[in-house]
């Protein structure tokens, strides 16, 4: 039926496409112009990008390679902990950190990532778990290095140097927003990309098809560590933003629990559609921050309300938008 | 030389031979079926040629080189093309998208993440080319998983075609068509044969298509070999209609 639908419009998909496009850019461009109306502040919306770009990285993986991964907020905590590791102990470039937090990420996703391509389904996913749990275990228990349980203190992001300009992002949160906007949209603008290329419709292929993909000449283990790879280095961004942010790393931002908490953003949003990760983790960030100050059961909430996405809207959240739009 | 050859060729799942010391050689250009009962082995013998798994014994060659221990990707490159009984496609893509895919592999492009004008442009000719000659052009735009099942067959066929291939494994392309779609389909695979000159391996039920298009016929039974020759000789082989035509017919 949707895919029916799909079909039939398929001509009009790509106008609809940029619309989305379009409204998300506007939206995020002047956001410190409407934001205090709704009742939210910068900080938030610094988080909801954060969080909506790891939500991308992810469904890189699991909506346009068609693998899941349970483990990814391994690949987001370890940018977190390169990021501010490398303010702490090594330079106060934010630039320099920002680019530790990336590779750091990358890096251990393209090596686990050879080590578990091979396997599939659930197999994948709980190898996923386990290495980032290994993490986890690692930044917990080195406490004269990561903090330990306590987490990682004492840096804080420095002001951007271009030549004789000097960009306040340390103490100014509307600067840091738009600091954090620009990463994002560099971020999201290659996912995009990629997904455009041939290379992304192998990706593609191998979501729909896997065997089919394989009888055409396509390395499909070596297409899911490659894609992988990729997403992990998004997810290592993210992270990166995310000791950023706070001026903080701490264990649990390795755990599985927030690997799961992804997972629910990605699927919540719509993991088909391209943006629906971020709107995901828009409606999640949000709840979180405004049901936790009225209850310590939010997650609670949280749960009902995936659950009844998931029940009613399989495409997620933007696939209930786009359906309105089309009939 | 032949294009195709096997060499004491044998597959055993658990107790169950399902392919037993099949040697065979197929010709450039020749169109070659292979018939045979239900569980007679030839899907089976389909996944030996194409790597799908590794045989238990024997050989396979492709134009004198051994291939056996060769990936299935690996063996797409060297230019085996081959669709399956029950069709594998890419659902949620566009007929023009599930073929583009399979043309800008076999251009060596899956890793790429740019093309340039004229590989794009000869991508395109290659899918647009291969749109028209299924007969599919009309319906390029349309996903792949809302067509006709018939159709869906020949977009199977269409994406390992834009493969270019050298050898072309078609399993079974008019399972679950009428009439009028089987026509058309065998229409599509005498115009590879006659016109593109494919060689092709053709395994299938219609005894009406195997007969009207092979040049050459092999009988499988129990995983074996029964009988291989020309239609003629296979239509008066005594032991072949003892064995299939006689009740298959
Ligand atoms: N992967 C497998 N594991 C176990 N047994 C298998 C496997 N593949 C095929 N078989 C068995 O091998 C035998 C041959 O099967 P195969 O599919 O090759 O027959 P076929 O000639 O293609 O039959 P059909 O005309 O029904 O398609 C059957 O008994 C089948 O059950
Ligand atoms: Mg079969």
């Amino acid at each position: 039926m949707s895919v029916a639908i799909a079909g039939v419009a398929s001509r009009r998909r790509g106008e609809r496409d940029w619309l989305t496009t379009a409204v998300i850019a506007l939206a995020l461009l002047t956001v410190p112009l409407w934001l205090p109306w709704v009742g939210g502040y910068t900080a938030l919306a610094s988080h909801v990008l954060v969080m909506g770009l790891v939500a991308m990285a992810l469904n890189f993986l699991l909506g346009f390679t068609g693998v899941m991964s349970f483990g990814h907020a391994a690949y987001f905590g370890l940018g977190a902990y390169g990021t501010g590791l490398t303010l702490r102990y090594v330079s106060d470039s934010t630039m320099l950190a920002l680019l530790a937090g990336i590779l750091l990420g990358g890096i251990a996703g393209t090596v686990l990532g050879a080590l578990i391509a091979r396997r599939r389904g659930v197999y994948f996913a709980m190898v996923t778990i386990a290495f980032g749990q290994i993490f986890y275990y690692i930044a917990y228990s080195w406490n004269d290095f990561t903090g330990g349980y306590d987490g990682l203190r004492g840096f804080s992001r420095q002001p951007l140097q271009i030549g004789p300009l000097v960009i306040d992002i340390q103490n100014n949160g509307t600067l840091f927003y738009y600091f954090v906007l620009t990463v994002f949209a560099v971020s999201v603008a290659l996912m995009a990309f990629i997904l455009a290329s041939p290379f992304g419709r192998t990706l593609l292929a191998i979501r729909e098809n896997q065997r089919r993909a394989r009888f055409l000449g396509i390395p499909v283990d070596r297409h899911i560590w490659l894609s992988f790879s990729i997403s992990c280095f998004f997810a290592g961004t993210a992270g990166a933003l995310y000791a950023l942010l706070n001026n903080f790393a701490d264990p649990t931002a390795l755990h599985y629990s927030l690997s799961g908490e992804i997972v629910i953003m990605v699927v919540m949003g719509g993991m088909r559609a391209f943006w629906g990760p971020l709107v995901g983790a828009a409606v999640f960030v949000v709840l979180q921050d405004y049901v936790s100050s009225m209850t310590v059961n939010w997650m609670s909430f949280i749960g009902l309300m995936f659950v009844a996405v998931v029940l009613f809207f399989p495409r997620g959240l933007l696939g209930i938008l786009r359906r309105r739009r089309e009939a | 030389m032949s294009m195709l050859q096997a060499r004491g060729l044998t597959k055993t799942f658990g107790s169950l031979v399902a392919v037993k010391d099949v040697s065979l050689s197929v010709a450039p250009g020749e169109l070659r079926a292979i018939i045979g009962p239900n569980g007679a082995g030839k899907t089976t013998f389909f996944n030996l040629i194409t790597g799908f798994f590794p045989p238990t014994a024997g050989q396979i060659l492709v134009e004198d080189h051994d291939i056996t221990r060769l990936s299935a990707h690996q063996r797409v490159k060297l230019g085996m093309g081959r669709t399956f009984q029950i069709t594998e496609i890419f659902p949620e893509l566009t007929v023009r998208e599930n073929i583009r895919i399979a043309a800008e592999v076999a251009a060596g492009f899956g890793l790429h993440m740019w093309l340039g004008r004229s590989n794009a442009a000869r991508v395109r000719e290659r899918v647009e080319e291969t749109l028209a000659l299924t007969g599919l052009s009309a319906k390029a735009g349309r996903l792949v998983g809302e067509l006709a099942h018939g159709d869906q067959r020949a977009a199977e066929i269409a994406m390992a075609l834009a493969l270019k291939p050298r050898l072309l494994l078609l399993d079974e392309p008019t399972a679950g068509m009428g009439e009028q779609e089987t026509y058309q389909i065998a229409g599509l695979i005498r115009r590879l044969h006659r016109d593109s000159r494919y060689t092709i391996v053709l395994i299938e039920h219609d005894m009406r298509v195997v007969f009207n298009l092979a040049d050459r016929i092999t009988v499988l039974d129990q995983g074996h070999p029964l009988a291989d020759g020309t239609p003629e000789e296979i239509a008066a082989d005594p032991a072949v209609q003892a064995a299939y035509l006689g009740h298959a017919a």
